[in-house]
């Protein structure tokens, strides 16, 4: 655990319209570990990461990277600073081999020309440098792979720009045992390389198997923050559908109905 | 980073260098992996030339009819070409084949009506066609009009402007030197030669640099011979092609002799190598691919999907204005038919026929020309044993069909054999 976070944010609103879908969200993510964020379906988890990649403005709140202020405005900024999503549904392209979907928009050029052999180079060194060995040419299209794979092809994508914090949608959500445990392998390695790694999940089990730090959403509201070790299975699962547990969560009831989301009405309208 | 090391444990050195046996092998498992890519239209053209070489010796197998088949397919190729471009994003441009014809009348009108030099009118029917791309790719991209519809609205209207443009709907004949020249006169014989040298010598550069620089690199590289077969192979072809186009083909040499190299082939050849390089070589080419893949994700990659869309329309039609003139060469002038009835349907046969899926992300540019001559033999050859139009368009839909449900069919054979 390291002193300085890697990204702080304090105070986070943002509403969809009249919908007030964050609530003064406040969450610190370290380099070198994993932070599970969790919450109900609706909660606002992908909102959250999206507000972080710069896709969503937000209403109001402060970001700290490196404890120095910033502002992200767009995915390209959030780029620039070092921060790469994995998306909950993978983009990736079907008709393209490995390289060219993680070079995908930021192609290595020489002149006008595609500069394949160093984009190949560094595809292959990459993987290599997360022991990824589960595919066996670098040149197949994306087609061919299993859900695993493409997972691993997307998060490879992911670190391959020297990026600093990886966030990761819900990447085991349509992966069968075996290759869930590999995903997971990997981003508990993209940890110990020193990467600052979010993972948002739905699986307690994937969360207490690789994170360091659980963070909670309920109806928009960060609930608690706190180490893996320090807090056990079913107070997680209190966090998550009631939005506390003893000690730790909401103080009064939340249930002033009907200025928050209800997580029954927004499975559908969640992003995919 | 260029530690050769590191790619000892690197995924990719797992597979070791492919022999010639395995690359072939590779080869088979994709086709059987519903990849079929251009088997299709080459198996297609082998089968139907041999059929018309056994029906027509004579006729079909005669120099003069290998001439008649490049000029012939010329136009349909160059349109198709083009749509190749629109299809790898899964639209559709159904207005290619009249947007041919209202460049041909703008190129007519300027070079005959106005007297204008012909390089005027070549650059007045491009820029037509510039124009009508980047409208049709406004109203798809930025209104958000599906391709299917603002096309089917241009078919319709660019029909009436090529009437519009041919005043009293009969025709404007096309008598400049060097556009006539264009689809009826032939390089002389050597400097078909030359150019054929070139380009084999061209490919064999381009093949053994790639293959050096991935070999020094330590990259996994096709073998040597494999390599080499692709080289000797365009030789034997382009050599044998040009041989016979360099046969005298004149019924009478004491009146005049005609042999050579048809002009529309190099034209054809160049925009071939162009377009190809585009599509292969550069960013913009792999944004196309990726725009047709997957559009959400080449928009996430930050890639700019209207830019790309608008483009690719732009592209189609230019190609058509190419393809218009040729036309207009070929026909020594330009009617209220020019780039109708079956132009375009020819067209997006020759691409779908070549290998170009209806459902975007794939295809190359010299799929439209397989396709292409699949579809011009199809055209001489049953004209040839005397068939009337009526069957020729029969014969050619049912090869369209023939062509869509190998694409339909091989891509559900790769969603099963791969785990999509
Ligand atoms: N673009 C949007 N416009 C309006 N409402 C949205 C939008 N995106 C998400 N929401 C709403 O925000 C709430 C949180 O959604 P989301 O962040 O996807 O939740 P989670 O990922 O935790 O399941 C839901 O009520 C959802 O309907
Ligand atoms: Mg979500």
């Amino acid at each position: 655990m390291s002193a300085t976070p890697l990204l702080e944010l304090r105070g986070i609103d943002k509403s969809f319209g009249p919908v007030q879908v964050l609530r003064d969200v406040a969450l610190t993510v370290h380099p070198g570990e994993v932070t599970a964020l969790v919450g109900d379906n609706g909660a606002g988890k992908s909102t959250l990461v999206k507000c972080i990649s710069g896709i969503h403005p937000t209403d109001a709140g402060e970001f700290l990277f490196n404890g120095e202020p910033v502002h992200i405005g767009s995915p390209r900024d959030a780029a620039s600073l070092g921060i790469e999503v994995v998306y909950q549904d993978l983009a990736l392209c079907d008709n393209l081999d490995i390289v060219q979907n993680m070079f995908l928009g930021r192609e290595k050029r020489s002149g006008i020309v595609l500069d394949e052999p160093t984009m190949e180079q560094l595809a292959a060194e990459t993987l290599a440098g997360l022991s990824i060995r589960t595919v066996t040419s670098l040149r197949q299209h994306v087609s061919s792979l299993s859900g695993g794979q493409r997972q691993t092809v997307a998060i490879a994508k992911a670190v391959l720009w020297n990026s600093k914090l990886v966030i990761l949608d819900e990447p085991t959500a349509a992966l069968g045992v075996a290759q869930t445990a590999q995903v997971l392998e990997l981003v508990r390695r993209l940890a110990d390389n020193g990467l600052a790694v979010v993972l948002i999940s739905h699986n307690m089990n994937d969360v207490f198997a690789v994170s360091d730090r659980i963070a909670a959403l309920y109806l928009g509201q960060m609930v608690a923050q706190v180490k893996t070790t320090d807090i056990t299975h079913a107070q997680v699962v209190e966090l998550i559908t009631a939005g506390r547990s003893g000690g730790l969560g909401l103080a009064t009831d939340p249930g002033s109905n009907g200025d928050g989301p209800q997580p029954a009405d927004s499975t559908s309208g969640g992003v995919r | 980073m260029t530690t050769t090391a590191v790619r000892k444990d690197g995924p990719a050195a797992v597979t070791p260098t492919p022999t010639i046996g395995g690359h072939f092998r590779n080869y088979l498992s994709r086709v059987r992996g519903g990849d079929v890519g251009a088997l299709p239209a080459v198996l297609g053209l082998i089968v139907l030339c041999t059929v018309f070489a056994i029906m027509r010796p004579s006729s079909f197998l005669s120099a003069g009819n290998f001439a008649n088949l490049f000029t012939q397919g010329a136009a349909v190729t160059l349109i198709a070409m083009g749509l190749v471009f629109v299809l790898l994003l899964g639209e559709i441009d159904l207005s290619a084949g009249f947007a041919s014809g209202v460049c041909a009348a703008v190129l007519a009108n300027v070079v005959t009506v106005l007297g204008y030099p012909w390089w005027v009118a070549v650059l007045a029917a491009v820029a037509t066609g510039v124009v009508i791309g980047t409208t049709l790719g406004m109203l798809v991209a930025k209104i958000g009009i599906p391709s299917f519809v603002v096309t089917l609205a241009g078919f319709l209207a660019f029909q009436g402007v090529v009437l519009l443009l041919v005043k009293d709907g009969t025709n404007i004949s096309v008598r400049d030197d060097v556009l006539v020249a264009i689809a009826n006169r032939n390089l002389g014989p050597t400097l078909g030669w030359a150019l054929t040298a070139l380009a084999v010598v061209g490919y064999a550069t381009v093949q053994l640099l790639r293959h050096r620089t991935r070999a020094a690199r330590g990259l996994i590289t096709d073998p040597i011979a494999v390599v080499a077969l692709r080289i000797g192979g365009l030789a034997v072809i382009l050599g044998a092609a040009v041989y016979v186009l360099n046969l005298e083909r004149s019924r009478n040499v004491l009146i005049s002799s005609l042999k050579g190299v048809p002009i529309v082939v190099p034209i054809i050849a160049v925009l071939l190598i162009i377009w190809t390089f585009v599509l292969q070589r550069t960013s913009y080419g792999r944004h196309i691919y990726a725009v047709g893949g997957n559009r959400e994700a080449a928009r996430r990659a930050g890639i700019g999907v209207d830019r790309i869309r608008i483009s690719v329309f732009v592209i189609c039609s230019s190609m058509a204005a190419i393809g218009g003139i040729v036309a207009a060469s070929r026909a020594n002038s330009v009617d209220p038919n020019t780039g109708g009835s079956n132009v375009l349907l020819y067209a997006v046969g020759a691409a779908v026929i070549g290998g170009t899926s209806l459902f975007g992300g794939k295809g190359r540019v010299l799929d439209a020309v397989l396709g292409g001559a699949v579809v011009a033999v199809i055209e001489n050859g049953m004209g040839l044993m005397g068939y009337t139009a009526g069957v020729k368009y029969v014969v050619t839909g049912v090869v369209l069909l023939l062509a869509a449900s190998v694409d339909a069919l091989s891509r559900r054979r790769a969603a099963a054999t791969g785990t999509r």
